[in-house]
Formats: structure tokens, C-alpha cells, sequence
């Protein structure tokens, strides 16, 4: 038993001394990444491998500078008027690669506010009808075809169609989870520490590294570890035996190599059943993640992607970088990150299961679907369990679905249908409260004066 | 234009309750004792299920209750009702009903919560009131609550326990409930205790879900139809009505003689069974009532429920009058916000016009010119259908015939309204279904033309998603002023030129046109004078003069001149077209291809006008010109470009034939010879495969990896097969200049009929289903060769052979499926985000918000920027403002 403390330790030391080593590092890292990630939600820059922290660090404060320097000079020009940062942003960057630009920054951004006034929405107008339309519309055009490879050949992921109700639905696990697990600073460069991260997090299970064999005569089971898989997968032989200690009522022995468990009290059915579980017995990694394929990308390093997911988990291993660490799971990403970033995700995955499929459809309309799903802090589905259920007007769950018990609940409860929406008015015959429908024209009459 | 008949009174809300038997009796209009509907003479039976105060349904006839007609005067008809011999329990409400007796005590009737857990509760939701927040989980809370307790902490008596028996009947602690006794339980819970029951007190008491007495529906509601016979056939619901009165009777009687419990109980259920059949007809656990034929009855909850229901199909969706429907069919010399009606409809259709000082003389002319001599040799000339007077609070519609025209016209009197005939220039909504976004429906300008279909410019097809293999449409007249003028704004179809979808066009050059354009502009050609202007005649006189170029003893205009014409003077643009090869040294301004399109000033010196220039979707010219000089220039342009494109290819002369697929002998050996090296190929891949040489992939089995593999070399097969065509298939190849121009098919489309069809799949694998261990008994058993798992190396032009002909077919199918498979759940999922958003609107303040005023977003879409007016997707154009500041405009 003291040996077993001690290995425990010992382990822990082993993982607690690159931390302290790195703490400092890390704090720096941390701040660049935040620095990165918003650039990416802003531009979607590739961040190219930075070697040289300081260097970098410099350009970044001289161009931060000047950055500076043209937004103040921009926010003078604005006074007080709106522009989106976007396009502050795009201004400021195309100014900064030509100088010539500066002095005409007054005519750019004049020009610039007259657009966007020019473009802004008309009020009244119907976004949400437009927006359920143009996301519905392009779905006629969409594959069924339900597994794509994408980006990465080796995982499948479901596309098309049954991804996009998939996600309108908010269900809960997605057909095929999948994540991609970036990688801080020296673990995306090394392949080596990039590999001891995935073996992390790949579930490895005691069947995939060592032979088990059941001696029936015995009853005894004889666990023969594979020094070649153990190796690759990143265990050792010590690691195997105090998983199986886990398992209740059986005793784990080393014997030379191989691990002999015997049961507290043998019967040849038990040691069936702990047969089977030690085939199932996991040794390593995080649960739900099946598979893992580690890839180089260009100006990346390496990147780990994964079939399965399970962000509570992949976020707490060590070298994984959390800020840009992903996965398809709408919900673990509502749990984990909160109800904003779960608005992010509904929008990323929806924008890209539809460009996908070569079908262009503007950010703001899968936007507004996804703030309706989540504005009051929980993921709602589009649908009788989620939004449409919800609304205030009897009339318009009514017409949608589950027609009679609305009715009855409706009468029951008291309810007042206050015709605010558009399925209400159109049953009474009324014009609707949207567009046209939502001004009303007022004349002033001109008498003469006499 | 009726101000009379417009919307004065508005609903402001509608209130939800349940009736209470009084009220139900307040509200009959006579007692129904009778089960029998007429007597023998025909006439119905007072007091019987068609009593005349319940209102009437024969024309002419008089309501008693009211003294009305039925059409003209409007009786709704009133309700009766059925006083019950026993109460009984409402489907529907069951469970309600349950949680109430689960949750309060059956000696005192009050809730089973201590008085300070009442106290939290009531306080806590009235904190959910004021959020707003949906209270559903509290009050589930609060019956756990009361259904732990084990003695009522009033009162001290032991809780049972409640079961329900679906559909209708209750135990507690295993012995049955009569409704009776459950009416009385429901009694004694105080109005105070109610809101943790999720009922309000002011407009519902729990005894209420126990009927006692039944309304019966006025006979508006289920009329009987006379069949040709002189038999009545009678509503579902007056069925279903006869077996509860019949029914209720016999209870009565057998309960007042004094009949054993027995028989007593037993009617007592049979009465609940009609009941719950007539409110619901598919209550699980109980068999539906049928009618005599076997065909199960259309009862209360049925007529409301579903797509046929009320709900779906008569109060969210209305039939409408004038309206008419024809197929449609092409016509590239109108406009695109012109549509061609046929005379037919025409003359069906009316608009209504009031007559006023102003226009009775005109008013008078459209009544009788439709029968003057001269409208003769016209073809044809609108006319008036009907007159509506107005005379004393009374309408009048009058038939407007040949014989009574002139005496109608001399008689017209200021106030009146004429329903006069379509005529050129009205303006119609023109509707395509499936209507999946608001480009499903635009308004178009009537233009009256000869023959019976509908007719309108092809550049309108892509948003009605319309093609001529027989579809039809539909056109609704607007009736009112105010209509049209939103119409006219709004719905035009040059209003709708850009997609709120992705702020570009969709509406732009197919097909011929581009193929036209792309023919006029290609190369340096040179067009003799008198052809060109032959061309040009075709756009009249709109646009500007083309350069004459002269040369010894001829004179020509060059194809891009011509189409210079159709652009404005200020237009500067240069792009890659859609011919564009992507070498790998872009020689732009001196592209080789002619693929680089440069336009100064209004003039097209370089390049080829395509699919990327005009097109629907892509097209920059036209992107350009709309975003420069409004959605009229927009118009303007794509009208001209169909006319000058059509009279262009009809020029030249266009047409594609099977022989557009010849490729030389040479190249066929070429492309044999590669079939033949991607067979062996495959075969080495499964030879080592069986050897068990093959390496797999990263986390992929060793089948999977060969498919991989395989399925890789097959299409890198094709590839190769079209490549090798496509070098034999030149741009003086009418199919390869429609496919080079994006007019219509593609690259590879002409591979498949030249060289060769490739891999068919089925589920995205090649094919592997069919006999045990083989696709078909041609082939050997476990062959994983190409040919036996679905690759087709022949082209459609050199045919299939019989097993590639099958495999093809497989293929074939799975798309079938798929697309039908698609139709349906992409519609459903299109249903559902349209409820869930309908109600979602940007507010004056800039907010995006629910009808209910939840705020989704405070500025829309992070920005407040219009899609349809947004430059693919950013909201200003911030190249263009650049170096429109750099060049000093």
C-alpha cells in the first residue's frame, strides 16, 4: 500500500513541474491569445508560428500604436455619429498599409457613414420572417446525404440538411460530436508533446493495449500488456494495474510482466463478468472521445481533432488552449462557456454547414436565429419544445401544433390573447403589426382661415 | 377605396375560459330532450337536435331565436343545450382534474401545503408574473409538493392516493371515483387555493371540468346536406349529439325507475364514452366512434386539429376571389415586370372602380365600348362585368350584359362601383407554390395578350424557381388603392432584384442570354454593319451609338461595341469572367482567354461577357448598376441584354446536337487506354489488399481504406476522361460554349456523354448491395473490382452496357429519394423557424423584438445593416469608397 502513495506522488510531481516552470509563460501567452482570438472573430487572420515572443511583442505594441493613433483620430472625425468596429477596423488597416491614405481619412469616413446610413434597416421591417425564409429556403437545395468528410478525410461529420435541423433543434448531442482541440504555444510546435496531449485525451481502454486472457481451470485472468501499444499510447504497465484495482471485489498482482487478477470470491460466471469489464476497463483518456487524428496545418503547428466530444473535460488538460479549442456540441459548449458563447457556436456551425453546401446566406439571418434561441439564457429549439411553445398568444401555438390542448390549457389558465403577433391577427382578419401594417397614416387637416 | 367597409373596430384581445353551467344555460336558446332531428312531413322537431331556434341553414328560412336569414342577413345561429342526468368528466381536462385532487384533501378541500409553503409559493409566483418568466416549472414544484404530504395539514385526514385510468376514470387508493363524488371534491377547493393550481379563479372554477350540462352547437355549425335522393344525410357531429341525448335518456329513465346500481353505472359509462368521443374521437385507450360505413367520426377536437383542421387550413390560410390559375410558358419580349394574361382571364377578372364626378364619363365609355362596332376588329377590349348601387344602406350587383349595357351607362350614378375588366397596366401578385421566400409572390404589370397560358421574361424564373414543363401559377387581382399602391413600391419584380437572402442579385441573364452575350462579345468579333444594326434594332432606340469601325470596302462593328451600348457612360469595372482558366500566371489585362473583363467608362475594351457580367447571382455589370443607379436602370438593363442576347444568338444561330459530343478516335483510345490503367490499378490495390499488404489509414479498418482508395483512383479516372475530351471539345462547340459561359451544364455534364460516366455511388460508398457476396450474379462472388461495384466506364454517347445500365440506375434512384426525402423535412424545419421568428421585428429604436417586446437584439445583427442592401454581407463597400477618395470623386 505505501508504494502506491508514492507512485501517486510521483506522478503528480512529474505533472506539477512543467506548470510551475511555465507559469510565467503562460500568463504572457494567455494575454496574446486573447489578444488573437478576437482578431479572429474580427478578421479571421491565420496566426502565423511565432518563434520569437519579444519580436512579435514589439511590432504588436508599434502597430498598436498607431492603431491607436487613427481610431482616436477616427472617433474625432465620427463625433459621436455609429460605425460598426468592423468597419473602423477595415479602415484603419487599409490606412496603416497606405500612408498616402492619412490625410484623406476625413473624406473616407464621411463617405463611409454616408453609406452606412444609407444601408441601415428600415424600421418595422420584418426580419424575422426574412430570416426564417432565407435560411429555409436554400434547404430545398441542400444533399440529405447525411456524412461528408470535412477538412479532416479521417472523421465523419454529419452536413447538409439533417445538420441544420440538427442544430435549429438544439439537440442535445449531435449526431457525430467532433471537436478541434488547438494547442498552446510549445505543444502545437512539438509532435512529440502534441502526441502525449491527444493520448490524454483518446480514450484508451485495456482490450486495445493488452492481450486479456481467462484462465478457466484457475479461474484466474492473466492481463499481457502490448510494450509496443503501450508505448505509442503512452502508459506504462504500472498505470494498467491500478486501474484495474479499481474495479470492486478482485485483486491485481504484477507477475514478471504480466498482471494476474484473481477474484475475492471465484465463481466462473464473475469471472466472465470481469472479463468483460476489463475489456471495457478504461485506462486513460476522457470519456466520449472515441478517436483522435493529429494533424500539421500550415502556420498552426499541430492540431488535434477528435471524434467524440467532451469539452469539460478536454479543457482541463494541460496544453490544450482553451480559447480556441472548439467543438459541435451546442449544449456542452451553453454548459461549459456560457450562453454567449453557445450563440457563437449556433452561428459558426449553422454559417458553415450552409457555406458548405455552396449556399450563401447572410451572417445577420442565422444571427437573429440564433438570439432567438438563446435571448432569455437557456438554448431553446425552434419548435413546439422551445420558441414556438413559449409565446405568449394562444392563437399562434394553436395554429402551429398541439392545437386542442392549447385551447383547453388556454381556458383553463384564463389566458387573454392580446393580438400583438402575425398567426393571431391573420385568424381575426385584422392587418398585421409588421411593415406597412405597423404605421398608421395621420392627416392633418388645413383649414381656411376666414 | 371603400372607406365604408373599411376596419373601424379593432379586436383588441380575446379572453380564454371555461363555461360554467350557467352560463351555458344563460346562452341556449332551447333545451334538446329530443333525439329525432324532422318528423315525417320534413320539418324538424321542436326541442330536437335541428330546432329552428337553433338557427337555420336553408336559404329563406327564418330563425326563431333571431328572426334572420341565414346568408344575407347573418344569423350565426344559436346554442342549445343538453342537461346531463349524471356529470361527467371532460376528456381534455383530465389531467388537470387529476392534479387537483392530488393535490388538495378530499374532506376540506384545501391545498395540502402547510400555510407557509402556500405563502412562498403565491409570493414566488407572483415574482414570475413580473419577470414574465414562465411559470410552469413552479407549479410543477408546488403539486410534487402536495402529492409527498401524507395527512392534510388542515384538517388531519390521510391522503389518498389519486391514480388516473386512461382515458376518463380516477381512483383513489384503488377504489373508483364517480364523476359525482370528483364534483364534489372539486367543489370544496377554495378560489383562494387556485392559483397553485395553474386555474384562474375569474374565469374558471375546477367543478367545471365535470359537465354537467352540454352546449349543443347552433345548426350552422353542422349542417345537413339533402342528397339528390331527398334523403338527409346528417353532420358527424349530429351523430355523435343523437347518441348522447339517446343515451342520456335512458339513464334518466333507468335512474328515476330506480334500476339497480348496476345497469345505472353501466349507462353512466356508456355516456361518458359518447361524451369523450364527441369532444375527441382519437382519445387513446378507447375505440373511435364510427360511423355506419366504418369510417371513424369527425368529431369536435378532429375539426380543429391538423393541417385540414380550422386552425391550419380556414383561419391562418383564406380562399380567396379574384384569383386565377394557368400554366405558364416563356416570353423574352416582356419585361420582367410585365406578365402576359390571357383574354380569357381578362375578361373574368375585374378591378372595381368608384365612379365620381371626375371619371363617369369614363366610367360610361368602358360600359358600352366592349359592345361598339369598333371594338370588333380590336383584340380586345375591356369591358365591365358587374355594377354595385348603393341605395339606401342596400348593395345591389348588377350583371352588365350586351342588352342592358347602354341603359346601364345612361342610368350610372355617381357613388356607384363599376367592376370593370383587366386592362393593360394593372398591377397583379403572380405566385409560384411551393412560396418559400418572399420572392415566391411579386406584383407584375398586366399586359392582355392572346392564347390560354400565362406568359413572362425567363430572367423571372430563378425566384418563382419556375420552368415550362407544365408548371402553373397563380395571379390575384388587387382590389384596393391602398394595395396597389404598396404593390407598386414593394412587390414589383424590379423591387425584388436583390435577395435579402445574400444582398445580391436573382434575378439576372440565363441561358440564351448569357450564351448570346458571350457569342456578341467573345474575341474581336466583327460584325458588318447592316447585321449590327440589325442586332441593335432589337433595343430600339434606348442606349448609346456604337463606333463604326471603317476598313477598305467594309465596315463592321466589333461585338463588344454593340453590347457597350446596353452600359452606362459612368461604369468602371474590372473582374475575371466565368471563363476564367485560373492559370497559374495571371496575365490579367492580357488575358489570352479573353477571360479578363475591363470596362472604362461605359465601354467594354476587354474580355467576355458571361455568367459572372450577367448573370443571376453572380452578375457584376448588373450588381453595379443596380447599386449605382437604382433598381429602374436594374430593370432597364437586364430587359435590354434579353432583347439585344436574343436577337444576337438568333443571328448567329445556335444549337446543340449529339454531335457536339464527338471526340476523335485518338482521344477515345486515349481514354480506354486510362480506364485500363485505373483498372489495373484497382486491382493492385486489392490484390495487396487480400495479401494483406495493404497499410491502412489513421483510424480507418482495411476496407474502409481500400473503398478510400479505390473510390479516389475512379474518380481521378474521370478526371482524366474529361480532361482528354475537353481538349478535343473547342469553343466552336455549342455545348462547351454553354458550359464555358455558365448558360447551362457543365464541364461535367459533356464528360460523362464524351468520355466516360464514372463511379456511381450509393450512400456515398460504391455500390454493395444486391446478392450475397456480389452485386449481381455477372460477377464472380467477393470481386472488388471496379466493374462489379458500380464504375461505369462508358460514356452516355457510346451507351452502357447492361451492368453499368443497373448500377447507373441504382444511383440513379438514390437521388430520387433523396430529393423527396429533402422536399418534406426541409419544409417542416422551414414551418417551424417561420412561427418561431414571425413575430420578430426591428422597433423604431433600432432593437430587434418579439411581439411580446422581449428584446432579441439591440442593434440588428451587430451592425443594423439591411442584407438586401448590404455589400455581400459588409455594410459599406470600403474598396470602392477607397479609391473612389484616391481618384478624387
Amino acid at each position: 500500500m505505501p508504494k502506491k502513495t508514492s507512485k501517486k506522488e510521483d506522478k503528480r510531481q512529474i505533472i506539477e513541474k512543467p506548470e510551475k516552470s511555465e507559469k510565467t509563460k503562460v500568463i504572457k501567452s494567455v494575454k496574446t491569445t486573447k489578444k488573437i482570438s478576437k482578431k479572429i472573430i474580427k478578421s479571421k487572420e491565420k496566426i502565423p508560428v511565432k518563434k520569437d515572443d519579444k519580436k512579435i511583442e514589439k511590432i504588436d505594441l508599434i502597430q498598436n500604436k498607431e492603431n491607436l493613433k487613427i481610431s482616436e483620430e477616427i472617433n474625432k472625425i465620427l463625433n459621436d455619429n455609429f460605425l460598426p468596429a468592423s468597419i473602423i477596423d477595415a479602415i484603419t488597416e487599409r490606412v496603416i498599409k497606405d500612408k498616402t491614405l492619412e490625410p484623406k481619412l476625413n473624406q473616407i469616413i464621411t463617405k463611409s457613414l454616408e453609406e452606412y446610413k444609407k444601408n441601415l434597416i428600415d424600421p418595422s421591417e420584418a426580419c424575422g420572417i426574412i430570416g426564417a425564409q432565407s435560411i429555409g429556403e436554400p434547404g430545398t437545395q441542400m444533399t440529405m446525404r447525411t456524412f461528408h468528410y470535412a477538412g479532416v478525410a479521417e472523421i465523419n461529420v454529419t452536413l447538409g440538411l439533417p445538420r441544420l435541423i440538427e442544430i435549429v433543434d438544439a439537440r442535445s448531442i449531435p449526431s457525430t460530436p467532433m471537436m478541434n482541440i488547438y494547442l498552446r504555444d510549445e505543444y502545437r510546435l512539438s509532435p512529440d508533446l502534441a502526441k502525449e496531449v491527444a493520448n490524454k485525451i483518446e480514450i484508451t481502454k485495456l482490450n486495445d493495449v493488452a492481450d486479456i486472457e481467462a484462465d478457466l481451470t484457475n479461474l484466474v485472468i492473466y492481463v499481457n500488456p502490448n510494450a509496443k501499444t503501450l508505448e505509442k499510447k503512452g502508459t506504462t504497465t504500472d498505470e494498467l494495474l491500478e486501474s484495474i484495482k479499481k474495479i470492486k471485489k478482485i485483486d491485481a498482482k504484477l507477475e514478471k510482466n504480466k498482471i494476474k487478477i484473481t477474484l475475492d470470491d471465484p465463481s466462473y460466471k464473475k469471472l466472465l463478468d470481469v472479463n468483460e469489464t476489463l475489456k471495457d476497463l478504461k485506462v486513460k483518456g476522457i470519456d466520449g472521445i472515441k478517436r483522435i487524428i493529429i494533424r500539421k496545418e500550415p502556420s498552426e503547428g499541430y492540431v488535434i481533432y477528435s471524434e467524440g466530444s467532451n469539452l469539460e473535460k478536454v479543457l482541463e488538460i494541460e496544453g490544450v488552449d482553451p480559447y480556441r479549442t472548439t467543438t459541435n456540441d451546442i449544449q456542452a459548449v451553453g454548459r461549459v462557456l456560457g450562453i454567449e458563447a453557445a450563440r457563437n457556436i449556433i452561428i459558426q456551425e449553422a454559417y458553415n454547414t450552409l457555406r458548405e453546401q455552396g449556399l450563401n446566406v447572410d451572417k445577420r439571418h442565422i444571427m437573429l436565429v440564433a438570439d432567438v434561441m438563446t435571448a432569455d439564457g437557456s438554448i431553446k429549439a425552434i419548435g413546439r419544445h422551445g420558441v414556438s411553445g413559449e409565446k405568449s398568444s394562444v392563437l399562434s401555438r394553436a395554429a402551429f401544433e398541439i392545437t386542442v390542448n392549447h385551447l383547453l390549457q388556454a381556458s383553463r389558465r384564463g389566458e387573454i390573447d392580446e393580438l400583438g403577433g402575425v398567426a393571431e391577427n391573420i385568424i381575426v382578419g385584422q392587418p398585421v403589426n409588421l411593415g406597412t401594417g405597423a404605421v398608421e397614416l395621420v392627416m392633418k387637416r388645413i383649414t381656411k382661415k376666414v | 377605396m371603400e372607406r365604408t367597409r373599411s376596419v373601424t373596430k379593432k379586436i383588441g384581445s380575446i379572453e380564454f375560459s371555461l363555461l360554467s353551467p350557467n352560463e351555458v344555460r344563460r346562452m341556449s336558446a332551447t333545451k334538446v330532450i329530443t333525439a329525432d332531428t324532422y318528423d315525417d312531413d320534413g320539418f324538424p322537431i321542436a326541442m330536437g337536435l335541428m330546432d329552428p331556434r337553433l338557427g337555420v341553414v336553408e336559404p329563406g328560412l327564418r330563425c326563431k331565436t333571431c328572426g334572420q336569414r341565414v346568408g344575407k342577413d347573418k344569423c350565426p345561429g344559436h346554442f342549445g343545450h343538453i342537461d346531463l342526468a349524471m356529470p361527467v368528466i371532460h376528456v381534455g381536462l383530465i389531467k388537470t382534474i387529476r392534479n387537483c385532487l392530488r393535490s388538495t384533501c378530499r374532506e376540506c378541500g384545501r391545498i395540502l401545503l402547510t400555510e407557509k409553503q402556500k405563502d412562498d409559493y403565491l409570493a414566488e409566483l407572483k415574482h414570475y408574473e413580473r419577470d414574465g418568466r414562465s411559470n410552469a416549472g413552479l407549479l410543477k414544484q408546488a403539486i410534487t409538493d402536495c402529492v409527498k404530504s401524507e395527512k392534510c395539514p388542515r384538517c388531519g385526514r390521510e391522503v389518498g392516493k389519486i391514480e388516473l385510468d386512461k382515458p376518463t376514470s380516477l381512483r383513489e387508493n384503488g377504489k373508483k371515483l364517480t364523476p359525482s363524488e370528483v364534483r364534489e371534491w372539486l367543489e370544496k377547493i377554495p378560489d383562494e387555493d387556485l392559483p397553485l393550481l395553474d386555474i384562474n379563479r375569474k374565469t374558471a372554477r375546477p367543478e367545471w371540468m365535470v359537465l354537467t350540462v352540454l352546449p349543443v352547437p347552433p345548426v350552422t355549425v353542422r349542417p345537413s346536406v339533402t342528397l339528390q335522393s331527398g334523403e338527409r344525410s346528417e353532420d358527424d357531429l349530429t351523430h355523435k349529439l343523437v347518441d348522447v341525448i339517446r343515451i342520456n335518456q335512458r339513464l334518466q329513465e333507468n335512474r328515476d325507475a330506480g334500476a339497480p346500481q348496476l345497469i345505472v353505472e353501466d349507462l353512466w359509462e356508456l355516456l361518458q364514452y359518447h361524451i369523450t368521443t364527441y369532444l375527441d374521437n382519437q382519445t387513446s385507450g378507447i375505440p373511435p366512434a364510427r360511423h355506419r360505413s366504418g369510417r371513424p367520426l369527425k368529431t369536435l377536437a378532429q375539426r380543429l386539429k391538423g393541417k385540414e383542421g380550422r386552425f391550419r387550413s380556414n383561419l391562418s390560410g383564406k380562399r380567396v376571389n379574384f384569383s386565377a390559375r394557368t400554366v405558364i410558358s416563356p416570353d423574352p419580349n416582356l419585361s420582367i415586370n410585365e406578365i402576359g394574361v390571357p383574354i380569357q382571364i381578362a375578361e373574368e377578372l375585374t378591378v372595381p372602380v368608384r365612379v365620381t364626378s371626375h371619371n363617369i364619363d369614363w366610367c360610361r365609355d368602358i360600359i358600352t365600348q366592349k359592345y361598339s362596332i369598333e371594338s370588333l376588329s380590336k383584340a380586345y377590349v375591356p369591358g365591365v362585368n358587374y355594377i354595385i348601387k348603393e341605395t339606401e344602406g342596400m348593395r345591389r350587383r348588377i350583371k352588365v350584359t350586351e342588352k342592358n349595357a347602354q341603359d346601364i351607362a345612361e342610368k350610372l350614378q355617381i357613388g356607384s362601383i363599376i367592376e370593370r375588366q383587366l386592362m393593360e397596366g394593372d398591377i397583379a401578385l403572380f405566385n409560384r407554390q411551393p412560396s418559400l421566400h418572399r420572392m415566391s409572390m411579386m406584383a407584375h404589370r398586366i399586359k392582355v395578350v392572346p392564347h390560354k397560358t400565362f406568359r413572362f421574361n425567363l430572367c423571372v424564373c430563378p425566384p418563382y424557381n419556375a420552368d415550362f414543363d407544365g408548371d402553373e401559377m397563380n395571379l390575384h387581382i388587387i382590389q384596393g388603392e391602398e394595395a396597389k399602391a404598396e404593390a407598386e413600391l414593394l412587390m414589383k419584380v424590379q423591387e425584388n432584384i436583390l435577395s435579402p437572402r445574400f444582398g445580391g442579385a436573382i434575378i439576372g441573364g440565363i441561358h440564351d442570354h448569357i450564351s448570346g452575350c458571350f457569342l456578341l462579345t467573345h474575341k474581336q468579333r466583327k460584325i458588318p454593319v447592316e447585321n449590327a444594326l440589325h442586332i441593335l434594332s432589337a433595343i430600339g432606340d434606348e442606349g448609346k451609338n456604337p463606333k463604326i469601325i471603317e476598313e477598305e470596302n467594309f465596315s463592321y462593328i466589333t461585338g463588344k461595341e454593340i453590347f457597350s451600348a446596353l452600359l452606362p457612360d459612368d461604369l468602371n469595372l474590372e473582374y475575371k469572367a466565368k471563363t476564367c482558366l485560373n492559370c497559374e500566371l495571371c496575365q490579367a489585362p492580357k488575358c489570352p482567354h479573353n477571360a479578363y473583363v475591363i470596362i472604362k467608362n461605359g465601354k467594354l475594351t476587354q474580355g467576355t461577357i458571361d455568367e459572372n457580367s450577367i448573370g443571376a447571382f453572380k452578375g457584376r455589370i448588373l450588381d453595379r448598376i443596380i447599386r449605382d443607379h437604382g433598381m429602374d436602370a436594374g430593370r432597364e438593363f437586364i430587359d435590354n441584354v434579353t432583347k439585344l442576347a436574343i436577337s444576337a444568338i438568333t443571328f448567329f444561330g445556335f444549337t446543340t446536337s449529339i454531335d457536339d459530343e464527338d471526340i476523335p478516335e485518338e482521344a477515345k483510345r486515349q481514354i480506354a487506354k486510362g480506364i485500363e490503367k485505373a483498372m489495373e490499378k484497382i486491382e493492385n490495390l486489392v490484390k495487396a489488399y487480400e495479401d494483406g499488404q495493404l497499410e491502412s489509414l489513421p483510424g480507418r479498418s482495411l476496407e474502409e481504406t481500400l473503398e478510400m482508395e479505390i473510390m479516389r483512383v475512379t474518380g481521378k479516372t474521370r478526371d482524366m476522361a474529361g480532361e482528354i475530351a475537353g481538349r478535343h471539345l473547342g469553343l466552336n462547340n455549342s455545348a462547351v460554349i454553354m458550359a464555358k459561359s455558365g448558360a447551362r451544364g457543365s464541364m461535367l455534364n459533356l464528360s460523362q456523354m464524351s468520355g466516360c460516366v464514372g463511379q456511381q455511388a450509393v450512400r456515398g460508398e460504391r455500390i454493395h448491395r444486391g446478392y450475397q457476396y456480389r452485386t449481381l450474379p455477372h460477377f464472380k462472388q467477393g470481386d472488388l473490382g471496379a466493374s462489379a461495384k458500380g464504375f461505369v466506364a462508358s460514356s452516355y454517347k457510346s451507351g452502357l452496357s447492361p451492368t453499368e445500365y443497373f448500377f447507373h440506375s441504382m444511383g440513379g434512384r438514390e437521388g430520387l429519394v433523396d430529393t423527396a426525402v429533402r422536399t418534406s423535412r426541409s419544409g417542416y424545419m422551414q414551418r417551424r423557424l417561420i412561427n418561431a421568428l414571425e413575430d420578430v421585428k426591428v422597433e423604431n429604436d433600432g432593437t430587434v423584438r418579439h411581439a411580446g417586446g422581449q428584446i432579441i437584439q439591440f442593434i440588428y445583427g451587430e451592425d443594423g445593416i439591411d442584407p438586401t442592401r448590404s455589400i455581400s454581407g459588409n455594410a459599406v463597400d470600403i474598396n470602392r469608397i477607397i479609391t473612389d477618395v484616391k481618384e478624387g470623386i
